[in-house]
């Protein structure tokens, strides 16, 4: 049995929506690279839908097949349908990863909810801080 | 096109050997333990092996046992040591830091059975001297294993001086060489070398099967108890299909040593010349005192995993000592060892090559390793801050 599903290859070596957005409205970047993982994340957003989004990933194959498919799933939504993508849909949407690889769905949540928070930041939009990540105090990478 | 280049993980077995193992599947298949005459004749298949694979060591063939691998042939001489070292009194083991895991686990293991270990630091020139091997010796010192060269990145250590160093000494030396038999010219009694560990598919024979050489009169303790086989030393009927294909694949690889090196060589310099050009990248290990068929490097701004899958489907099969190849959260303890940082530890590639490796086989891994590079690296968030000056490169 190969590593990686037939989706994770298809999305690993066929990549949606690389690249970065100039003047995004929203950036978030999780994970670092003493791990092997950083996912940076670009969302474009017009009266509270995702118009466009783009990722750029340092990682492995999954790591860069979640970033894919989670930009996937949340471009042209509104903010409160991305807020509620979680890393099983991800992993979910893939037909599942390797469960050491698990971790690059939470990675590929956690950017687009970073990228959603620097959005509110941004404008000056208040939110519950208990739904975004906490990656400064987390031990996931150390 | 497929490119096999993980001639470091295993080797396909060569035709010599396979051919020289069916025998002993349809014909000599008896137990060489038994009385009868087909065990008997299994018996002198077995000798005439055991003769073959010494001579290939330049030792007396009662003093090759035969094992499961290289890494049962590690344990099983550093617990040897260990054991009759501790009986006098002598508990410190010397070693380097970038062994394999076979010899490093069970490093550990008998530190928390109250030996200490000295690890000694390969970051000068990606290897270690005599002179560091010399100094780290104490009188309780019962063992010196280092590695003959390094299964990752190439580097090949001066097993003759650290030999003269024990021997002067009087610490039994150990060397893991299961990247090195049938690779390099090896001479255990002109080497001063107490115990050599060799693994059969690192050079073209089969897996599953390698060797202990331990030097007469050096005492070892079982790993593997049962019957007397092995002198006692190792219990379990004989593999001897697999001992058979190694020996012969051994005497094969030492017969041509001096035609394959050429090769192997000229291939693995024009492969490390070419890569080099790639901006931001480092040749991992010794330069000059290097295994024939090692290239190792590390990229910066990308990960070795993804490196490794877009090679695949380039036809090229590659490895690497990132965390994600390895499974851990941390990159590979060799070119951590190094003094690699782990952000660029994590985008390592080892390619390994072997005499059937071809020319227009390095010209198509020269074409397809800059290209995923750059691939990989037009969407890694680390090589833009890179590229913007918001990180300093590393190499």
């Amino acid at each position: 049995m190969a590593l990686y599903s037939e989706v994770v290859m298809d999305h690993f070596m066929h990549p949606r929506n690389v690249g970065t957005i100039e003047n995004a409205d929203g950036v978030g970047t999780v994970g670092n690279a003493k791990c092997g993982d950083i996912m940076k994340i670009y969302l474009k957003i017009e009266n509270d839908i995702i118009v466009n989004v783009k990722f750029e990933t340092f990682g492995c194959g999954s790591a860069i097949a979640s970033s894919s498919m989670a930009t996937e799933m949340i471009k042209g939504k509104p903010i409160s349908e991305a807020m509620k993508l979680t890393n099983d849909a991800v992993a979910e949407a893939l037909q599942g990863l390797p469960a050491h690889k698990l971790h690059c769905s939470v990675l590929a949540e956690e950017a687009i909810k970073s990228a959603l928070k620097d959005y509110y930041d941004k404008n000056g939009i208040p939110y519950d801080a208990s739904e975004f990540p906490d990656c400064e105090n987390c031990g996931h990478c150390h | 096109m497929q490119i096999y280049a993980d001639n470091a993980a295993t080797t396909k077995i060569s035709q010599h050997a396979l051919q020289a193992m069916m025998p002993c599947f349809e014909t000599h298949y008896g137990n060489p333990s038994s009385l009868h005459t087909v065990g008997q004749e299994a018996n002198e298949i077995l000798a005439d092996a055991r003769a073959r694979v010494a001579a290939c060591l330049g030792c007396e063939p009662r003093e090759i046992y035969f094992t499961s691998g290289g890494s049962e042939a590690d344990n099983q001489a550093i617990r040897s040591a260990a054991f009759y070292g501790a009986k006098k009194g002598k508990k410190h083991i010397i070693s380097t830091a970038f062994e394999h895991h076979a010899v490093l686990h069970t490093l550990n293991a008998l530190e928390k059975e109250g030996f200490e270990v000295t690890l000694l630091d390969v970051k000068n020139g990606h290897n270690v001297t005599a002179q560091q091997v010399k100094d780290a010796i104490r009188p309780d010192t019962c063992l010196v294993t280092c590695m003959y060269a390094n299964n990752e990145i190439g580097s090949v250590l001066p097993i003759a001086e650290i030999g003269a160093v024990c021997k002067e000494a009087g610490v039994p030396f150990h060397t893991d060489a299961v990247q090195a038999v049938g690779h390099l010219h090896i001479d255990v009694k002109a080497q001063n070398i107490d115990m050599l560990s060799l693994s059969g598919h690192k050079f073209h024979g089969p897996k599953g099967v390698g060797a202990l050489y331990c030097r007469r009169g050096l005492p070892l303790v079982n790993i593997i108890e049962g019957g007397a086989q092995e002198r006692g030393k190792r219990g379990g009927t004989e593999n001897l299909p697999a001992i058979v294909g190694m020996a012969a694949a051994l005497e094969d690889a030492c017969a041509n040593m001096a035609e394959n090196t050429a090769k192997t060589t000229a291939l693995r310099d024009k492969l490390i010349t070419g890569l080099e050009k790639i901006p931001h990248c480092a040749l991992n290990g010794d330069r000059v005192n290097r295994l024939p068929g090692n290239v190792s490097f590390c990229f910066e701004g990308i990960e070795g995993e993804s490196l490794l899958l877009y090679l695949d489907a380039q036809g090229v099969c590659a490895s690497s000592g990132s965390a994600c190849t390895s499974g851990s959260l941390d990159p590979s303890h060799v070119l951590l060892a190094i003094g690699r940082v782990h952000d660029v530890a994590h985008g390592s590639l080892r390619l390994s090559l072997c005499h059937e490796n071809t020319d227009e086989e390095i010209d198509h891994i020269l074409t397809v390793v800059p290209q995923v590079v750059e691939l990989l690296r037009n969407m890694s968030p680390v090589w833009r801050d890179l590229q913007n000056g918001e990180r300093e490169y590393i190499l």
